[in-house]
């Protein structure tokens, strides 16, 4: 089997053509996939049995939260595959992660403590997933931290890189010691197979990871753009995108 | 005759120790940062010894923590500037090999000095006697994996502008979970509990800052020189 296939991905010219066609799919699809989630988790869904309506935040909540975790992971193979292989793209798509994952933490965190208010009663317990998101959160500003402090670009792409693999290691273990420290967040719900949740409640949230995952790709795939152009600003495909 | 790595990296060593000892300044000032700061915890808590126990574990870490943080700008640093770090990449030597030696012996300079003049600060923060063993034992341990994940962050920030707070930025996070097992240690011993299974934790963080983190370090240090 040819692998000449694979290396297209390693060129910013195709890779910027194939942002400019794919990125509205994914943006429109996404868009579609959160407005009918939303009517299925905020008006279908009947309201829960002790939570009441307060649930409906899991909507956002869940696929923000496991975005923030998914991206971090995505980042850090883009960062290892740029790092071994010298692949000029995989840096600036890692580059591109980096800012979507650190919102998603922070709008993780933001309606954990909307919800966390009316159900524990306050904003902010300290509990090992608030605080190993928290801590994730802080992972990101040091890799955005470290890339602005670089001035040379490849210096930071590569500085960068090998941050985000060792953070990478790190997150288990920071979760398990965490986990460890203390414990209050409810275990984790059950959604296929012998499930915890009726159908009614499950498929919008199904929906709503895929629509979250959809919007990460149209909104990495836009960035991606944007980095590739500033980035490749004195190549001659550049002039010949821009000028046509 | 050829030098081998492990001859290679002793040398380092040796050198690291002959550098520090001739400007002990720089040796003493963490160990005093510690104790300062284990200072402030009773004038800003309560001068009550049985207030302050509860404190302690959390005071003693995240000053050990702190006082870390503070020596490993020195880490890299000076020999970046003066082109050593250079020639050591140049020589043909493991660059793995010769920066696990100079992490070690600044944990020797560093962290081996703080866990030994830990029970000052700890008795006087109302630890019992009993628990003082715990304490230099998990500080050591501790100690030891800060310094070698601080290793990988000195390297990385070796071609940032700004250097000091960032190497913070980046530390802090990675160190968490040995602040974790490193405080739950301290505290079952001043409970008389079992502090085995913190103890073999932070030994595994240990472990596998040695087999990882001068492998990143090296890698860190070759882009900063780059």
């Amino acid at each position: 089997m040819s692998w000449a296939w694979f290396h297209r991905f390693g060129s910013p010219p195709w890779i910027y053509g194939f942002s400019r066609r794919w990125a509205p799919w994914f943006g429109g699809l996404a868009a579609l996939g959160i407005l009918v989630a939303l009517y299925g988790g905020f008006v279908l869904a009947p309201a829960d049995y002790q939570q009441k309506d307060a649930f409906r935040i899991v909507y956002v909540h869940a696929p923000s939260a496991m975005l923030s975790l998914a991206i971090y992971t995505t980042m850090a193979v883009a960062a290892a595959v740029g790092l071994i292989w010298r692949i000029k793209v995989a840096h600036a798509a890692a580059a591109a992660c980096a800012p979507v994952g650190a919102w998603f933490t922070v709008v993780t965190l933001g309606t954990g403590m909307l919800w966390g208010k009316p159900m524990w009663g306050t904003y902010w317990a300290w509990d090992p997933r608030l605080t190993s998101e928290l801590v994730l959160l802080f992972l990101y500003f040091g890799y955005m931290g470290l890339r602005a402090a670089i001035e040379d670009p490849q210096k930071a792409d590569k500085a960068s890189a090998v941050l985000a693999v060792v953070g990478v290691v790190n997150v288990p273990i920071i979760r398990f010691s965490v986990d460890w420290w203390n414990s209050l967040h409810q275990p984790a719900t059950r959604l296929l197979g012998k499930a915890d949740m009726d159908w009614t409640m499950t498929w919008p949230l199904l929906l709503m990871f895929l629509a979250f995952t959809l919007y990460f790709g149209a909104v990495m795939l836009v960035r991606l753009r944007a980095e590739l152009l500033r980035r490749e600003r004195n190549a001659s495909w550049v002039r010949e995108v821009l000028r046509g | 005759m050829k030098t081998g790595p492990l001859q290679a990296a002793f040398l380092v060593s040796q050198r690291d120790l002959r550098l520090a000892f001739r400007q002990p300044s720089q040796l003493i000032q963490p160990l005093l940062f510690f104790m300062i700061v284990a200072t402030l915890f009773p004038l800003t808590l309560t001068p009550e010894l049985s207030r302050l126990r509860d404190a302690a574990p959390g005071v003693l870490w995240v000053g050990a923590l702190l006082s870390s943080l503070l020596a490993l700008e020195f880490l890299f640093r000076d020999d970046a500037m003066d082109g050593t770090l250079e020639q050591f990449a140049l020589s043909g030597q493991s660059l793995t090999w010769m920066l696990f030696a100079k992490t070690c012996t600044h944990w020797l300079l560093t962290g081996l000095p703080l866990a030994l003049a830990a029970p000052i600060a700890a008795l006087a923060l109302g630890v019992s006697p009993q628990a003082i063993g715990a304490v230099v034992a998990s500080l050591l341990l501790g100690s030891f994996a800060m310094s070698l994940v601080g290793a990988i962050s000195a390297g990385l920030t070796l071609g940032a502008r700004r250097g000091g707070v960032l190497l913070s930025l980046l530390t802090l996070p990675l160190a968490v979970p040995i602040l974790v097992f490193g405080s739950d240690a301290t505290q079952r011993a001043m409970m008389g509990g079992d502090i085995a299974p913190p103890m073999y934790l932070l030994a595994a963080i240990a472990v596998l800052g040695v087999t990882l983190a001068p492998l990143a370090a090296a890698a860190a240090v070759r882009i900063g020189l780059e």
